[in-house]
């Protein structure tokens, strides 16, 4: 369980705060996505949960406790986090990789080993073909995958993803949040996801939470958002998406087979 | 090629010079790299200090190599003389120690400057992605920037490692052997094959250790560990290799001393010789500065050279006065003895010492025999002498003495003082009396009859460690009283003025073979 209690953040005295009197509870085994536009605040408050950036005042608690109380090395260990540009360690093999936090936390060489073809089967990576390749070696999709396995490898309960699939193209995109969606259920993760994109919002979240200018505007899960959408630009958040599957059907009813 | 080519002469010494040479230049950059890295790593943490440190480093950049090469010698003689008087111990202030001093501080700019742009270079996504996944400061650095950063840091080290290989030619002057042995011993005997040898030798090696350290550098960059493996091994195999005469060399042996000049060069060869003939393996340090050459024997760095009574006399006993040549002598030695330990084994026989000459023909018209003579015409004459003579004290004894006030003084590197007096530049030059153009160019020594300048005896001088070496001394006994002025003056002159030169160590062998065993 993760909570931001009044979170306030002003990167500088004079301009606008970051973000504004941020209050959020995500429950266990939850998927909560932060969407809204560049600015809002979406990654400063993702950032927050694992101490990267740390709070003017107010509180984030995980699990209780809160983090400004924890060791920030440890807490970081305990947490996963796919980063936005991936940030693959360019001088260390996809095992490597994959194995850091294991290895930080100090796992023998058989346990990070198996880790690895684990984490390499469930993102769907060959193990054989890719453990010793570097990642200059791999597509933008597999690196992803890799990101992905690597935020895993310390049997996190908490993920934090910010914008994770954003650079793909869009079936590797599509791809890959199914996979993660069936791995957030499968292992049972308490999940922060940051994007820009409503649809993918709509198809991964049990709830989102619609940010803008620091503030939250609007949390529910997607039905909700659709049923009844807090203001004029909520609604048009969500009516994007939907007018975009509307022409989609018009179109491939009257195109020719 | 035959047995005396001066190739085969100069590859004789190969192994000695190339050994130490690379010593002195691993060790340089191993601890320049000790020193450079926190450095770096520390500015790179601290904008404030960051400043300075390149600031400083840049300074000494901009000093010449011989300057601080040469610089680290007093203040080591000061702070050696400081230990010994607070804490009871001294160290050598000349050799390894100051060159590896100076090479090091040398080293540190490129090192410096690579690793700090290289850590600043970094993506800053991996350095995000580094805390992210849990590390601590130290794991970040360790795992993440520096391995990043290696490719620039090692391009640093390669510049690093082209300046100390080129700066170490260096150490020679401050008694510190190298590949310079070649180049200064063969500027001062004009013997451009030691010179072109010792540069080829240098280049050789500082590209050899580039293109091996270009090796590593790909193996970094291609995160190839095959690459990187079989480039390090061939570095530490080309190192390990020109280290192993190091391990060869017999400690026992003995190091024959010689400062930069044509005499001591025979000399050198002579002694080595007389020392290879009774069974003693022995070595050669050419090259060498004087005082440099004197306290190297005294620390036992070098076990027999050739001074002259007159300069122990002025510049280590600090004496002014002039109470003859017999006193002059045997004072010296008992001072040897006391202060240094040191064994003056005996005199050769000859005196180079300073002295008036002129060309003889005009000598005979005007009817001068001795100094005395010459001052009735100093002041219609030019006189030509070396750099350093006209500011020594004799000069100043020698002029007060006979009233001498000549029309001008010229200064000439020694090699152009008989040419200036051929020349009608210059009337009369003080020249040394066993220099071997003498009689080529038939110059009358005028004679110091009021004993203004000091006696230069040639003095077989033992250092402390082999001055109770009965094989030794019985060795180099013979060469005492063995060398007239005129043998000594007809050697250098088949060196330096003969129409076909014979090389120092020919013409050291030769005189060997004239002594009786």
């Amino acid at each position: 369980m993760i909570e931001f209690d009044a979170v306030t953040k002003g990167y500088s005295a004079d301009a606008e705060p970051t973000l504004r009197q941020f209050s959020l509870r995500i429950a266990r085994g939850e998927l909560m996505v932060l969407i809204g536009e560049s600015g809002c605040g979406k990654t400063t408050s993702l950032n927050m949960v694992n101490l990267l950036i740390e709070p003017d005042s107010g509180t984030v608690r995980v699990d209780g406790e809160d983090v400004r109380r924890a060791d920030p090395v440890s807490l970081r260990r305990r947490i996963g986090y796919v980063f936005q540009g991936i940030g693959l360690f360019p001088h260390m093999t996809i095992a490597e990789n994959i194995a850091i936090t294991p290895r930080l936390l100090g796992w023998s060489r058989d346990e990070m080993s198996r880790r690895v073809d684990e984490l390499l089967a469930l993102v769907r990576l060959d193990a054989a073909q890719y453990r010793s390749r570097y990642p200059a070696e791999l597509s933008g999709g597999q690196r992803q995958r890799v990101g992905l396995a690597r935020a895993l490898a310390g049997r996190p309960k908490v993920m934090l993803m910010d914008e994770p699939f954003g650079a793909l193209d869009p079936i590797t995109r599509d791809d890959l949040s199914e996979d993660f969606r069936r791995i957030h259920v499968e292992l049972n993760l308490t999940t922060v996801m940051v994007t820009h994109d409503m649809t993918e919002a709509l198809l991964m979240a049990d709830r989102i939470a619609v940010m803008r200018a620091g503030r939250i505007v609007q949390v529910d899960t997607p039905g909700g958002l659709l049923d009844a959408p807090a203001d004029e630009l909520v609604r048009r958040m969500i009516d994007n998406p939907r007018r975009r599957a509307r022409k989609l059907a018009e179109a491939l009813e009257g195109a020719p087979r | 090629m035959t047995d005396s080519s001066p190739w085969r002469q100069a590859l004789l010494h190969l192994p000695d010079y190339l050994s130490q040479h690379v010593l002195l230049s691993v060790s340089s950059l191993a601890l320049g790299l000790v020193i450079s890295l926190p450095l770096a790593l520390l500015a790179t943490r601290s904008r404030r200090l960051r400043g300075p440190i390149l600031g400083l480093a840049g300074i000494i950049q901009t000093i010449p190599g011989l300057a601080l090469v040469a610089l680290f010698y007093p203040l080591l003689l000061a702070i050696s003389h400081f230990t010994l008087a607070i804490f009871g111990f001294t160290f050598r202030a000349l050799g390894f120690l100051p060159a590896l001093m100076a090479l090091t501080l040398y080293s540190m700019l490129p090192v410096l400057q690579n690793t700090i742009t290289g850590l600043a270079g970094i993506d800053p996504a991996a350095k995000v992605a580094a805390r992210g996944v849990g590390m601590t400061p130290w794991q970040s650095l360790w795992l993440v920037e520096l391995p990043l950063a290696a490719p620039v840091i090692l391009a640093g080290i390669r510049t690093a490692a082209a300046w100390v290989i080129g700066t170490a030619t260096l150490a020679t002057p401050i008694g510190q052997t190298s590949l310079g042995n070649y180049i200064f011993t063969g500027l001062q005997t004009e013997n451009w094959v030691y010179v072109l040898f010792g540069c080829a030798a240098a280049a050789a090696l500082s590209v050899v250790v580039d293109r091996l350290l270009a090796l590593v550098q790909d193996g970094l960059r291609l995160r190839s560990r095959r690459r990187l493996g079989v480039a390090l091994a061939a570095l530490i195999a080309v190192v390990g290799a020109s280290l192993l005469p190091l391990i060869g060399m017999a400690p026992d042996r003995v190091i024959v001393g010689s400062k930069p000049a044509i005499e001591q060069y025979i000399l050198g060869a002579l002694i080595q010789d007389r020392l290879n003939r009774a069974g003693i393996p022995a070595v050669r340090r050419t090259g060498l500065g004087s005082t440099v050459l004197f306290h190297a024997l005294a620390a036992n760095d070098v076990d027999v050279y050739v001074d002259y009574s007159g300069t122990i006399w002025t510049s280590e006993m600090h004496r002014t006065d002039m109470p003859g040549r017999k006193t002059v002598l045997e004072q010296t030695t008992a001072w040897l003895m006391r202060e240094h330990h040191i064994l003056v084994l005996g005199s050769l026989g000859f005196e180079d010492r300073y002295t008036l000459a002129m060309p003889a023909d005009r000598a005979r018209a005007l009817h001068i025999e001795s100094i005395g003579d010459l001052a009735a015409y100093a002041s219609t004459m030019r006189i030509g002498g070396d750099l350093e003579v006209f500011s020594r004290p004799e000069w100043r004894d020698l002029t007060e003495k006979y009233g001498l006030h000549f029309a001008a003084q010229r200064q000439y590197q020694s090699n152009f003082l008989f040419g200036a007096l051929m020349s009608h530049d210059v009337d009369v030059v003080m020249a040394y009396s066993s220099d071997g153009r003498i009689a080529k160019y038939d110059l009358k020594l005028l004679a110091d009859r009021k004993e203004a300048l000091p006696p230069y005896d040639a003095l077989l001088l033992v250092s402390p460690r082999r001055a109770h070496d009965a094989h030794l001394l019985a060795a180099l006994r013979p060469l005492v009283g063995a060398l007239s002025l005129a043998t000594m003056q007809h050697a250098n002159f088949l060196v330096q003025g003969a129409a076909v030169p014979q090389s120092p160590a020919a013409v050291g062998r030769m005189l060997s073979e004239a002594v009786k065993p």
